[in-house]
């Protein structure tokens, strides 16, 4: 509709090229983060990750196999053998048998040695020494190769953080127990707030829109607030710090943001429908539990979502209301904080610990995109 | 109690609670307190209806008062006074405040924060805006914003780890394995920078972390809104010959205007309670202090719970325009 008077296109390609480089810019750093955890450590420091994606030239110094491995072949003595292990893909550019030449020779050409004989090497690193008499000495000969090799990638790192590291390292536990912290912290509030929701939206009594404005003002009571008076209270009636604790604060934080989307959502719902179901004799308890809940499926699922993703990524609250000085019950996040004070250095731990933490958030994210548009659609006050 | 074993049972405790509540107190009221059914089934019916919004609501208010509406008051009253040992509390009225204002950290957590309310937002609301626009005529444009709003669902810690990574720093004769040192050498810089410990700048490179999350709930939010335009404003403008910069200044911004002050507002109180960024990246060293942190380090580093409440209170101080201005919103809109 904006081609009415027809577009220019070198418009349209500078539009084409600026996304593209508006996604390039805002993927980069999580794709980073995302290739290093597939390197070793030394393949990290020693070059930045995007150098990784491509074959890298590297100057390789190999011995031969020693000459007492040498056999005797129609009255040539051999030695014969392969630069690189079978799994290492290295492809031969130059190679020499001097350092001051290393370059002396291309893949298939044969070399004279200087001890005597001819050697030749292949693209492939395999190797061939001949000469007529024996090969001398204990040492095997020295061969100098510049190979290239494809990029190479590892799943080491998220063995060692998952399961075979050392404990301040392990994020196997923790990521237990930031599932233990999230699932009733995103279940719970629903349901206590669906029952409000519905009454504010669909139930006549005094005070009403007093309720719904004390709730729009709480959405955004910074929670930084409750945190002192919270924690007195726990440790008062015997809560004290554990999952009891961080799953009704969770509760309690959610609540506001719950309460307002699902009234908000339930508002929208055909009057007919709920209408026709109180003169059939409904009461408003089976009205809720039939007819509204089913209907506000979107709405449950764009907030079970965002409860979920804030509850997952959360720190500060698991830091306050969770964690003891014991530290058994650390969920990822603190987890990761920890490694960036003691291990900032570690970046293929630290890298993949941050992945194994973002992964699930990610596929959540991708999965029910969906939703989470809706809600945040629904949710930011108008 | 394995704590996962724990956590499936709160679960259901939870779910036949909550369900149990509802139900049985609905049963109550409908049977045992006012039956419909007797010589004053009417009144009683009448009654009942006027009592059930209250059980509906009492769960969800009672969790919302202890959990957000008394903490704000309890606060307010722990900022006056002090901590004694023993677990008594000395009103001391405003010393607290008075010993806050004196200290250069918590001026430097104001400058702070006033830098990130003016910057973070603004950016994040305009490079959403673009690419709302931008994206909105082209084909592949769901694929290039989903995308960009991938880092909303990236935890902040997670984000601290992908930017450090970015801003890494190695001696100057090795290869530098962060993109923006890798750069900068690149085109021609002598010596690698430690971005995160430049005073000033740092905050900056802070607000980057930010502003690359927020930018894609601004986006999908005025994405929204732009489709919303009616077609016809654009397609008068476009008849009486507007180029395309004009159709997007002067016909599409000031209809979503509405839209861009919601946005704006939602990012202003996500940056006033900033604290995960800066507590992972440099936890306040080097002069990047912000508010919420600094309430952090006076709880917990040192238990100074009169200064730590104070500065809770500021935060408060500062959200509460936008919490009058919402609530006044709403209540507009409901009438």
């Amino acid at each position: 509709m904006d081609n009415i008077a027809g577009q220019k296109s070198s418009l349209t390609w500078a539009v084409h090229l600026s996304v593209l480089a508006l996604v390039a810019l805002w993927l980069f750093p999580t794709v980073g983060l995302f290739v290093s955890s597939f390197r070793t450590t030394d393949q990290i420091v020693t070059g930045g990750w995007w150098k990784s994606l491509f074959p890298s030239e590297q100057n390789l110094t190999i011995r031969a196999d020693s000459p007492e491995n040498q056999i005797e072949v129609g009255g040539l003595y051999v030695i014969e053998g392969e630069l690189f292990d079978a799994d290492q893909e290295f492809e031969v550019l130059v190679w020499g048998t001097s350092s001051r030449a290393i370059d002396a020779y291309t893949p298939g050409e044969t070399g004279e040695l200087n001890k005597g004989g001819t050697i030749s090497v292949t693209a492939e690193g395999h190797y061939r020494l001949e000469n007529t008499e024996p090969f001398a000495g204990k040492r095997g000969q020295r061969i100098f190769a510049t190979a290239v090799t494809p990029p190479e990638f590892t799943f080491n790192n998220y063995k060692t953080v998952l399961f075979t590291g050392a404990s301040s390292e392990s994020m196997g536990s923790a990521f237990l127990n930031t599932l233990t912290v999230t699932i009733p912290a995103t279940i719970i509030p629903i349901l206590v707030a669906a029952f409000a929701a519905y009454a504010l939206a669909w139930m006549d009594f005094p005070g009403r829109a007093l309720l719904i404005a004390i709730v729009v003002g709480l959405l955004v009571v910074p929670l930084q607030l409750a945190l002192i008076p919270l924690l007195k209270l726990h440790l008062a009636i015997g809560i004290g710090k554990g999952y009891l604790g961080v799953w009704m604060a969770h509760t309690g934080f959610g609540l506001p943001l719950a309460i307002y989307l699902l009234r908000n959502y339930m508002v929208g719902l055909p009057k007919d429908i709920i209408e026709n179901a109180r003169v059939d004799g409904a009461t408003d308890f089976q009205i809720f539990v039939k007819l509204i809940l089913p209907l506000s499926f979107p709405a449950l699922a764009s907030f079970a979502i965002f409860q979920f993703l804030w509850t997952w990524n959360d720190l500060l609250v698991a830091k306050v209301f969770l964690i003891d000085a014991t530290g058994q019950t650390t969920v990822m996040t603190n987890r990761i904080v920890e490694m960036l004070g003691t291990r900032g250095g570690n970046w293929e731990i630290l890298a993949t610990a941050a992945f194994v933490s973002i992964s699930v958030p990610l596929i959540v994210f991708f999965a029910l995109q969906k939703y989470l548009v809706r809600g945040l659609l629904a949710g930011s006050v108008k | 109690m394995h704590p996962a074993l724990l956590g499936v049972f709160t679960i259901a405790i939870g779910v036949v609670g909550c369900v149990g509540y509802f139900y049985l107190s609905n049963v109550f009221l409908d049977k045992v307190l006012f039956p419909a059914s007797g010589p004053k089934a009417g009144r009683n019916i009448n009654m009942a209806n006027q009592i059930r919004p209250w059980l509906f609501l009492f769960p969800a208010f009672f969790a919302l008062t202890l959990y957000l509406a008394y903490p704000v008051f309890e606060t307010l009253r722990l900022s006056l006074t002090d901590r004694l040992p023993g677990n008594r509390y000395e009103f001391v009225g405003l010393d607290n405040y008075r010993q806050m204002f004196a200290e250069t950290k918590f001026w430097e957590s104001m400058r702070n924060n006033m830098l990130w309310l003016l910057v973070v937002p603004a950016a994040s609301t305009g490079f959403g805006l673009l690419v709302a626009q931008l994206t909105d005529r082209i084909k592949w444009g769901n694929i290039a914003k989903s995308l960009i709003f991938m880092p909303m669902a990236i935890s902040l810690v997670g984000a601290a780890v992908i930017w450090k990574l970015v801003y890494d720093t190695r001696p100057i004769e090795q290869d530098q394995i962060g993109v923006l040192n890798a750069l900068y050498i690149f085109f021609g810089g002598d010596a690698p920078i430690t971005w995160l410990t430049m005073p000033f700048w740092n905050n900056f490179f802070l607000m980057a972390v930010l502003i690359w999350i927020q930018t894609g709930f601004a986006m999908v939010i005025l994405s929204a809104a732009l489709r919303g335009i009616p077609e016809e404003t654009i397609e008068a403008a476009i008849i009486d010959g507007a180029g395309p910069f004009q159709v997007f200044f002067k016909i599409k911004v000031p209809q979503i205007k509405n839209t861009i002050v919601v946005v704006w507002t939602t990012i202003t109180i996500a940056v006033l309670k900033v604290f995960d960024i800066v507590f992972a990246m440099t936890n306040g060293q080097w002069e990047t202090q912000v508010l919420a942190n600094y309430m952090f380090d006076k709880l917990f580093r040192a238990n100074d719970w009169g200064i730590g409440s104070a500065s809770a209170m500021i935060i408060m101080l500062l959200v509460t325009p936008i919490l009058v201005w919402n609530v006044r919103n709403a209540r507009n809109e409901m009438r």
